[in-house]
Order: C-alpha cells, then structure tokens, then sequence
C-alpha cells in the first residue's frame, strides 16, 4: 500500500513536470488545442501498471495543480472535459484487449480532443467549433502514436526497475 | 548494453492499431472535405459574426475595414478588426491568447473563438441573406 502511493505521488509529480515542460513549448499551428499531450504519458503507464481507478485520481490532481499554477483556471474545465474522455476511451480499448499501446494511445489522443472540442462547443454555444475537429482528430493520432511508443518503452524499463 | 530494450520499430503495434489508425485518419480526411466542400459551396460576401456567450452582438461585412471592440465584462475585451477582407483578433484580455495567434479567418464557417471570454467570432454568408433582404 504505501509503496503504491509512493509510486502514485511519483508519478503525479512526473505528470506536473511533463505539463509544465509542454507549458514552455507551445505549438502553434492556428488552430487551437493542438498539442502533444506529454502528460498523457504518465496517465497512460499508470493506467498500464496500476489501475483505472488510480490513473482516473492521477489525471484529476494533474489537471487541477496544471490549471491552478502555470496554466489557466478558465481552460481547467476544458481540460477536465479532455482528461475524461481520453481516460475512458482508454480504459474501453484496454478492455476490448484488441489493440497495443499504441492504439489505446490513439484513442486517447482522439478523445482528448473531442471532449475538449464538446467542451468548447457546449460552453460557447457555438457548434461552427466542430470546424476544427477534423485537424484536431489527426493531431490526436500523431501526438497518440508518439506517445504510445514512449509508453512502451518506459514501461518495459519500469518492469525491469521493480524486479531489481 | 545488453539490458538495452529492442530499437523502437513497428513491433510495438499489432495488425489492430495500424487499421485503427487508417480508419482514423480515413475518417478524418472525409470530415475535412465535407467541411471544405461546404465551406465552398457558399457564395457572396461574407460578414463577420460576433457572439458573446453564444448570443450575437453584430455582424460586420467582411469588405469594410473596421476595428470592433467586443467588450466581455469585468474590463475584459476583445478587439477584432478587419482588414483585406479578413477577420482577425487584434488583441484580446484573455490569459491565452489562442484566439490573437489564431490565422485571420474569411471563409464561411470558419471561426476565431477565444474561450476565457467566451467570444466567438463567425463568418457567415451564402445566398439566403440576399433572399432576406428581398423579403423585407
């Protein structure tokens, strides 16, 4: 138990650090919302290692200390909206058992857009939004594949780190 | 460096995720031609318009060059100006700044949003209004 909240703290932290980075390199392509989405790497290796429930806590306290230091309290709902989407697309393609890493990554990239994009829609009233889905969808997929390959890696180092 | 894992290559993704992938981003270039298609279907001058929490507060013609202030409560604005037939943010209060780096907008459909404010900028036209303006 305890070394389970170690790890968990650790990885909060991990995940702090990865948004903060992402913070300092701002994408910008003219079209709001596209981003790499480093953070999710921590969320998906502990959702990986243990568990949906904790990965679910771990995205939350990420998204509240992001928004409150470094990012911006009105984007947190947005990001809210984003981190739960994602989380349970990943959960049911982890589930589903049909897809590796990479694909659940995807998937999560993918859905973190749309419910940022549902988000956006629903708090502007403005469904003209839905104009940006089709770029945000394939930045999803390239963020989701680069992240899905850095998910694989560090995991299969971590499983070595905890047989030692 | 024997404990050195594999070089990452296309063994990390099953048979699965490329079809996932593919039918992805299919998926996705058919959304964008929709959207483009529609976009062109549309014909005569555009006007840009501004919604304050999705309730419109003007429109502006997109062939006059004019600088609109959007003012959004609590001292917080933003400014849009047109310009060359294009609609851009000029400046804005808002923590972000998504919506000034945003490119300049002018086809219909497209859209300058800037969130924090809940501001929203519009282009809008076809051939219904002239049929409005017929009618009244």
């Amino acid at each position: 138990m305890a070394k389970k909240t170690a790890y968990l703290g650790m990885m909060t932290a991990l995940a702090f650090v990865l948004s903060y980075l992402e913070s300092l390199l701002p994408i910008n392509v003219g079209v709001p919302g596209v981003k790499l989405g480093l953070a999710n790497l921590v969320v998906i290796v502990a959702l990986e290692t243990i568990g949906f429930k904790e990965a679910c806590a771990l995205s939350l306290v990420r998204v509240l200390l992001t928004a409150f230091t470094f990012g911006n309290p009105a984007g947190m709902l947005y990001s809210l909206a984003g981190g739960a989407f994602s989380l349970l697309a990943m959960a049911g393609a982890k589930k589903l058992n049909l897809f590796s890493l990479a694909g659940i990554s995807v998937l999560g990239g993918v859905f973190h857009n749309i419910g940022q994009l549902a988000a956006a829609v629903l708090v502007v009233e403005t469904a003209s939004l839905v104009y940006y889905l089709p770029v945000l969808v394939l930045s999803g997929t390239a963020a989701g594949v680069a992240v899905g390959g850095l998910a694989a890696v560090l995991i299969r180092h971590l499983k070595g780190l905890s047989q030692r | 460096m024997g404990r050195f894992p594999a070089p990452v290559g296309l063994r990390l993704m099953k048979k699965n995720d490329v079809v996932l992938i593919a039918v992805i981003v299919i998926l996705a270039f058919a959304a964008f031609v929709g959207v483009s298609l529609y976009s062109a279907s549309a014909s005569g001058e555009g006007e840009a318009v501004v919604y304050l929490d999705g309730e419109e507060q003007g429109r502006y013609p997109l062939d006059q060059d004019c600088s609109i202030e959007i003012p959004s409560g609590d001292g917080k604005y933003n400014r849009l100006e047109i310009k060359d037939g294009q609609a851009a943010m000029a400046e804005a209060t808002c923590p972000d700044k998504v919506c000034v780096k945003h490119r300049p907008v002018k086809k219909q459909g497209e859209s300058l949003v800037c969130l924090p404010n809940k501001v929203v900028v519009e282009i809008e036209n076809g051939g219904e209004p002239e049929v409005d303006g017929a009618a009244r």
